[in-house]
């Protein structure tokens, strides 16, 4: 018989299996129950299209950050090129679907291993040294491909990009923001699930050990740069993955979308979220796409009560501002992120009401 | 099935050691001609040197011996300038620090190397690492020889907890601990992998008395009982000298004298190495 | 045969640039080993004070510039001890990601205030600085930029080599622990290295403000191409920075002059890519064996 464990105050599990389990409690996995069914279930068909184009961008998002936070969050080793791994999976998808012909379902796995067979070009020779080498190189990755995407035009469009027309999307008749939706978090929820488990073997204990003493990690059996590479192919095929969703959400794109400052964006979300955190890679994401659209709406809201007449008032900019405040302010004052954040709300109201 | 799983309470014999011995324990190493250099420094000159299977062989000298510096040789940390290493056979010296690590040599460190960050039960489940078996893929789906594994080894590290007596701490931060707990911690690190040949760089430096005693006792136990093979370094003369088969004694670098704890103790230059010339 | 020496004037002189910019990257590297991201802001911060100074308020350029520097000198200090000092005890990567954040908020404040727009600066160089030789010509204000350079990299060896300050900063660069021990007061040692940092990326920043115009995103790329050029050179080494500044440069103008100019841009990154195969402790760095 299976005993419900909804509040326990206390480590009351009898074998070590049931310390493996990702949530502690049923409780926890009652509201994930809950949570999945209300997502597929209800927000598809109570959400404004608006309001579905956001959640599609912020699944889209969440699942590249998951992958960043492996690399950076548990591995320790920054890569600046996420934004360029993402290009490269949404231009794979789109050069696929387009040129090649191929079914949604294919392009989108082969954009996540694209992504990750070139990365390896980069982290190949770095990551064998000290990780700030692997940093300089993907820097040096994100602005190669930038060039390369602008530059070959023949196969990605130039400048101009390249379009999806509706047809192609999917092979299947998908074409709806709300197909998509399910698309977007069906992949969301399996690429969290991977996540979680990695972070919970023997693969995820490996990456945080070369965070954390390298030298020690090596003493004890673990191969440093094999499982940096691993982090770094496993989070590029998450970045390439969700950028070939990005594609098709998008249905048009263009090399200059995929720049440093996308990057830098993705780490900006991760270390909101909180580093080291798969479910503050989706907080991370949550918030990062929230800021943007409040804030690309201040301009009209102000025209509207009539604080400032014109249009001319450029509040993009002060994005990037934003961006770089909360990265600063969480680093020094939450650097474990929302996560954390939620983490104590969550712990103050375990024995509520009878808390102690 | 699943009540093969349940915690169970301690027999008293770690599978860890009792499951896998006789030559698959085999440790014989052989260090031949080693000479590192730093710089100017010749940390180690010409270093001969072997051990052999079930001994407990400790190194002692005054500080900047180079009894570090020999074992960060074997251990690969360090890459010397001339010589051979071969551990059963095979010569390792050019191997790299993780895989002599998976081929059977763990160590502590003088300074003790852990995650500071993780509970004393992460830290040696890291220090299992090598002996799961199942790959990314696996992993990434959890599959059910993935969770079968972790359970297996859980039990295997629960043993060493026991073994150990550290029961009360394995959920504890390995940074919160006290300095002679840490030294415990290091000592289930290096045997959760399992080694043929342990290596301890001062284990008993800056522990209190009754944590020596534990210390002591379960080195004899290891080395007795289970027959592990051991390189003890150390200062605690008294200690090396009751419990080692065999003693080794550097000086700038020099192996001076090798024997058994009363040959080295009576040999006039190891006398001279630590009392300084006196004639 | 001209265009080739000219390309090598031109090489040189946007080397001697790289250098001096890659001073102040070198030297944040070197005190607390933090790759300082928000570099090529620090130098779009310069160019843009002394913009604001200069045309804005109409102050004489002297002045200007002085306040310049003497604000940008504040902005480092003020960064250390705000940003950076509280995560002195954190991992590196903390620092590095902080960076990150400081690049994106001088970006994101300059372009709201300036646009993404490129301004020049009144001209106040003379023009009799520049040289001419022959059919070569060295424009006045790489002259000028050699000239402040030069001043610049004599004054810092000077003070690191004979100041007591500087020799607690190079105390602190070699070894933190010792150098704490030794009642060095590290964390000033760290604040002044930001401090002096951001005065070098300031006359930087104006130098390239003067030959390319000022723009935030053009200072911005400057800014990164210092990890190319501190890498070709070995990472925190001071000499190793200078030699890598002129060997980028040359390779840049180069490129430009002899195989596509836009291709110029991205050579950097791609040698930088090669070096790491082949080369990776840089053409003039050192390995250590850690000790364990
Ligand atoms: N990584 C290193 N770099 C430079 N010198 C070292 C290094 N490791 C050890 N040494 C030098 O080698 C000599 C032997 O050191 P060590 O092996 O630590 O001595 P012991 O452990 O016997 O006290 C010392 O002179 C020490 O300074
Ligand atoms: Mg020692």
């Amino acid at each position: 018989m299976h005993k419900f464990q909804f509040r326990p105050c206390g480590n009351f599990r009898t074998s070590y299996q049931d310390e493996l389990a990702i949530f502690n409690t049923d409780f926890g996995r009652l509201w994930i129950s809950i949570g999945i069914l209300l997502l597929f279930g209800v927000v598809p068909f109570i959400s404004s299209a608006y309001i579905l184009h956001i959640l599609n961008s912020i699944g889209i998002y969440a699942i590249a950050a998951a992958g960043l936070n492996l690399l950076i969050g548990y591995t320790g080793q920054i890569s600046l090129c996420h934004g360029a791994f993402f290009g490269v999976g949404a231009y794979t998808a789109a050069i696929l679907l387009v040129k090649g012909g191929l079914p949604f379902f294919l392009t989108v796995p082969i954009a996540g291993v694209v992504s990750a067979a070139v990365g390896m070009v980069f982290a190949l020779p770095s990551a064998r040294l000290k990780h700030l080498y692997l940093c300089i190189a993907t820097l040096a990755g994100q602005l190669i491909i930038e060039y390369v995407l602008v530059h070959w035009e023949s196969l990605t469009g130039g400048a101009e990009g390249i379009v999806i027309p509706n047809t192609s999307r999917f092979g299947l008749d998908l074409g709806s923001d709300r197909a998509f939706f399910y698309v977007i978090f069906i992949c969301f929820i399996l690429m969290t699930w991977i996540a979680v488990n990695l972070t919970r073997t023997k693969i995820g204990r490996a990456f945080v050990a070369i965070r954390d003493n390298d030298r020690a990690a090596e003493g004890m059996g673990i191969p440093i740069y094999p499982y940096k590479l691993l982090s770094f192919a496993i989070s590029s095929f998450y970045a390439g993955l969700a950028g070939a969703l990005y594609a098709c959400h998008m249905t048009s794109i263009t090399p200059e979308h995929f720049n440093l400052w996308l990057s830098i964006e993705y780490i900006a979300m991760i270390i909101i979220g909180g580093l080291g955190s798969i479910p503050g890679s989706a907080f991370g994401a949550v918030f990062i796409v929230t800021l943007n659209e409040v804030l690309n709406h201040i301009p009209e809201y102000l025209m509207n009560i009539g604080i400032s007449t014109g249009a001319e008032l450029n509040i993009a900019p002060l994005q990037d501002f934003f961006y770089g405040l909360a990265i600063v302010l969480f680093i020094i004052f939450q650097p474990k992120g929302l996560a954390e954040v939620w983490r104590i709300i969550r712990s103050s109201f375990r024995l509520w009401p009878f808390s102690y | 099935m699943a009540n093969d799983h349940k915690m169970k309470a301690f027999r008293g014999e770690p599978s860890i050691f009792t499951s896998t011995r006789s030559e698959e324990s085999q440790a014989e190493l052989k260090v031949k001609d080693l000479t590192l250099k730093f710089g100017g420094i010749t940390a180690l000159n010409k270093i001969d040197l072997s051990v052999h299977d079930g001994e407990l062989i400790s190194i002692i000298g005054p500080n900047g011996a180079g009894k570090t510096s020999l074992l960060n040789c074997i251990s690969g940390y360090y890459k010397a300038q001339e010589g051979r290493i071969s551990f059963n056979g095979k010569d390792i010296t050019h191997l790299s620090t993780n895989h002599l690590a998976k081929i059977g040599i763990g160590r502590t460190y003088q300074n003790i190397e852990l995650f500071p960050g993780m509970t004393v039960l992460s830290n040696m489940m890291l220090a299992r690492h090598v002996h799961y078996k199942y790959n990314v893929g696996q992993a990434s789906l959890f599959l059910k020889n993935v969770r079968n594994e972790e359970v297996r080894h859980r039990e295997v590290l629960e043993e060493l907890i026991d073994f150990l007596e550290m029961q009360s701490i394995r959920k504890q931060l390995v940074g919160g601990l006290p300095y002679g707990t840490r030294k415990r911690v290091e000592l289930g690190c290096a045997l959760a992998l399992q080694p043929k040949l342990l290596m301890l760089d001062e284990p008993f430096a800056g522990i209190t008395l009754e944590e020596k005693e534990d210390m002591v006792r379960f080195l004899v136990e290891l080395n007795e009982a289970w027959n592990q093979t051991i390189i003890l370094v150390e200062h605690n003369l008294s200690i090396v000298m009751s419990i080692s088969d065999r003693v080794a004694v550097f000086d700038f670098g020099v192996k001076i004298a090798e024997g058994s704890p009363d040959f080295v103790q009576n040999h006039p230059q190891v006398i001279k190495a630590y009392l300084g010339d006196t004639s | 045969m001209e265009f080739f020496l000219q390309i090598l004037a031109n090489g040189i002189s946007l080397g001697f640039l790289y250098a001096l910019s890659a001073l102040g990257f070198a030297m944040i590297f070197k005190s607390s080993n933090v790759l300082n991201f928000a570099h090529g802001g620090l130098m779009a911060m310069g160019a843009f004070i002394f913009l604001a100074l200069s045309v804005w308020a109409g102050l004489p350029i002297i002045l200007a510039f002085a306040l310049t520097l003497a604000g940008s000198f504040t902005l480092g200090f003020l960064l250390e001890k705000f940003f950076l000092r509280p995560l002195i005890k954190k991992t590196l990567i903390y620092a590095i990601m902080l960076t990150l954040g400081l690049a994106l908020m001088f970006r994101g404040l300059l372009t709201f205030i300036f646009g993404g727009d490129i301004y020049s600066y009144p001209k106040f160089l003379p023009e009799t600085l520049s040289l001419k030789w022959g059919g070569i010509q060295i424009s006045a204000v790489y002259v000028a930029a050699f000239i402040i350079g030069a001043v610049s990299l004599i004054l810092f060896g000077l003070f690191y080599k004979y100041s007591s300050q500087g020799i607690y900063m190079r105390s602190v660069a070699d070894n933190k622990p010792a150098a704490l021990s030794l009642g060095v007061h590290v964390k000033r040692s760290f604040a002044l290295s930001w401090a002096i940092a951001a005065l070098v990326c300031a006359i930087s920043g104006v130098l390239f403000g003067i030959i390319n115009g000022v723009s935030v995103h053009t200072l911005n790329s400057i800014g990164l191409k210092m990890l190319p050029v501190v890498i070709l050179g070995g990472l925190g080494s001071i000499r190793g920075a200078i030699l890598g500044g002129i060997t980028i440069g040359l390779l840049e103008t180069f490129t430009g002059g002899y195989i596509s100019s836009s291709l110029q841009e991205i050579m950097p990154y791609i040698v930088l890519v090669f070096i790491l195969m082949v080369k990776p402790y840089g053409l003039f760095g050192l390995v250590e064996t850690k000790r364990a």
